[in-house]
């Protein structure tokens, strides 16, 4: 279901030959790279690798600077954030980014809300049908059913983590974007979330930034590994694990 | 001892129940509220200016504590409700209700226009820009003699009866005008109470709770921002235009930047983001003024003092603490 050598139909997203300056500083270099359906793929890499500018490329947080993104064969490089979750693509960010003040079923009520209703300033949120079940329903899925009636910013990490994921799948997504969803996290809490993930990309393609390498091996079928900015491997993991260049990297950042 | 808890916990539940009800209900509260004022305050004229700048604190609320934009040019929404229903009846010789329909609009198409220019900036810019903007509206208006009077204000707006399905009211006799100008406030009130109970309400609170989060979720942040700044001109409008019919005349002060950042000092004062936060803010400001202003010219120095600490003390505003303390 993953093949690489998969005609284009297999293939959900794509890069061109992206680029990413930042002033004079390139973060992102000529990155051409192809994203199954289907499959988890990891991009992986040393912190300042990259990954979180080619992950805001992939998610359409801002454009490329050269070159081109598609999505299902459809070019949206410069198609807007907002559109997005509207296509099929959701995302949740590097660092916890939930709606702090409000209760953790507003948030994904909020979230389910943006594909029926973005403007109506009449009719009562509250009658909008079926919102607060589906709420409930991503709630459990994510796992944090129990917290529900709490305000956002009293979650504990991985809780907001959770919480995150549950407002991504909201639009119900073709494909999910995450970025170092486990960051900060404990070990028990990061087991949960592997699990999760695992669990969601059976049915949607996910794409998973992650700069601990050991975590995505075992779950990824595919891995990307960013280093300044440019794509040094791109393969199954146990090509990745062999691959002499990525063994150099990976040990060069355990020196410092 | 041990169930003493258990009857506090019960009484702070009804508590908060009732705390829930006085919200859901806030809008009705509020009118009420507003019904009852003129027979507390012995200055009928006041009373009806309170109603008038609490209207214009509301409208400046929804976009500065309800979305978390702050605008210094919203003056310019407030002088062209003001005048946009001063011209329609000085000029067109248009009925009053006609004409307050007009300054609406025209408060809420000044904001479309501002908003266009302003909503892609945020925080200081946006506070700059819109005051920018706001002074060149002052100055188009100052230049439009013919029409509007320049600097001498528009005058001659001489509403004495209205009259509503073939009845007749008073306009000069001050309680009648203070309930004429009531009903639309209270029509404002329910109208703001239902936008933010809306769907687009959510969208406001997600935008001002997160907005990388908002966007992500798929919606349009600079499209609800505008949509809210012009919904805010609409409020603004509104209480510009019945203030031109309260006064008569349309001074060009209405237009100044005094006048925006007098709606700054009335909303934190009164507590940004709350429902009823805005008139709290006028009343104590405008009592202020007029009070200490009997006994002293240098009255802006006192309510400045006050202003401040407020700000420092009570920084939820007046009906924002004290909502909190019932709500604790
Ligand atoms: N908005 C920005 N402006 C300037 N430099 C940036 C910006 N975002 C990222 N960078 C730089 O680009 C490089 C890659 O960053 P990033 O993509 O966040 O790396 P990673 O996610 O792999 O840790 C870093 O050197 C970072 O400092
Ligand atoms: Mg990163």
């Amino acid at each position: 279901m993953n093949s690489q050598s998969d005609a284009d139909n297999g293939v959900i997203l794509r890069t061109h030959d992206v680029s990413k300056t930042f002033g004079k500083f390139r973060a992102l270099k000529n990155i051409s790279a192809s994203f199954p359906r289907g499959a988890i793929t990891s991009i992986i890499g040393p912190n300042g690798a990259g990954k979180s500018t080619y992950f805001n490329l992939l998610s359409g947080a801002f454009p490329p600077s050269s070159g081109r993104v598609e999505f299902e064969g459809r070019d949206v490089t410069n198609v807007p954030q907002h559109k997005f979750a509207h296509m099929g693509v959701a995302k949740s960010f590097q660092i916890t980014n939930v709606f702090p003040l409000l209760s953790t079923r507003e948030n994904v009520r909020v979230a389910l809300q943006a594909l029926v209703s973005c403007y109506d300033i009449w009719r009562p949120r509250a009658k909008l049908p079926g919102l607060a079940e589906k709420a409930d329903a991503l709630l459990m899925q994510v796992g944090i059913w129990h917290c529900r009636d709490r305000v956002a910013k009293t979650l504990a990490h991985g809780e907001q983590r959770a919480l995150e994921i549950g407002m991504a799948l909201a639009s119900d997504p073709r494909l999910l974007l995450l970025d170092e969803p486990t960051a900060g996290m404990s070990p028990e809490e990061t087991r949960v979330m592997m699990d999760l993930i695992v669990k969601l990309a059976r049915e949607r393609t996910v794409i998973l930034v992650e700069h601990k390498m050991k975590l995505v091996m075992g779950i990824s079928d595919r891995v990307l590994v960013l280093h300044h900015g440019e794509l040094l491997v791109d393969g199954t993991p146990s090509e990745v694990r062999q691959d002499q260049q990525v063994k150099r990297v990976y040990l060069g950042q355990r020196e410092h | 001892m041990s169930d003493v808890p258990q009857t506090i916990a019960d009484a702070s539940d009804r508590s908060n129940s009732l705390f829930d009800m006085a919200v859901r209900h806030r809008a009705i509260l509020a009118s009420v509220f507003l019904l009852m004022f003129p027979l507390i305050m012995p200055f009928k004229a006041l009373a009806a200016n309170i109603l008038i700048y609490g209207l214009y604190a509301l409208g400046f609320n929804l976009l500065f504590g309800f979305l978390g934009l702050l605008s210094f040019g919203h003056a310019a929404l407030f002088g062209t409700g003001a005048y946009f229903c001063g011209i329609a009846i000085v000029h067109f010789g248009l009925p009053w209700y006609v004409a307050i329909l007009i300054g609406t609009l025209g408060g809420a198409g000044m904001a479309a226009i501002i908003g266009v220019l302003a909503v892609r900036t945020r925080g200081i810019y946006f506070a700059m820009v819109t005051m920018a903007l706001a002074q060149c509206v002052y100055y188009l208006f100052y230049q439009a003699e013919g029409w509007t009077g320049g600097e001498n204000g528009l005058r001659g707006i001489n509403v004495r009866v209205i009259d509503i399905f073939g009845l007749k009211f008073d306009f000069l006799d001050p309680l009648t005008r203070y309930y004429v100008i009531a009903a639309f406030v209270i029509l404002a009130l329910f109208v703001l109470s239902r936008i933010l109970a809306s769907p687009f309400g959510a969208v406001i609170e997600a935008v001002r709770e997160n907005e990388a989060r908002a966007r992500a979720s798929g919606y349009n942040v600079m499209l609800t921002r505008l949509l809210t700044f012009i919904l805010s001109g609409a409020f603004c409008g509104l209480a510009g235009a019945l203030a031109a019919l309260h006064l008569s005349i349309v001074p060009i002060e209405m237009l100044h930047y005094e006048t925006s950042g007098m709606v700054v000092m009335m909303a934190l004062l009164g507590g940004m983001g709350t429902f009823f936060g805005p008139f709290v803010g006028a009343a104590v400001f405008m009592l202020l003024e007029n009070l200490v202003s009997l006994w002293t010219v240098h009255w802006q120095l006192i309510v400045g003092a006050v202003f401040v600490a407020c700000v420092l003390f009570f920084p939820a505003g007046i009906w924002g603490t004290i909502l909190r303390r019932i709500h604790k």
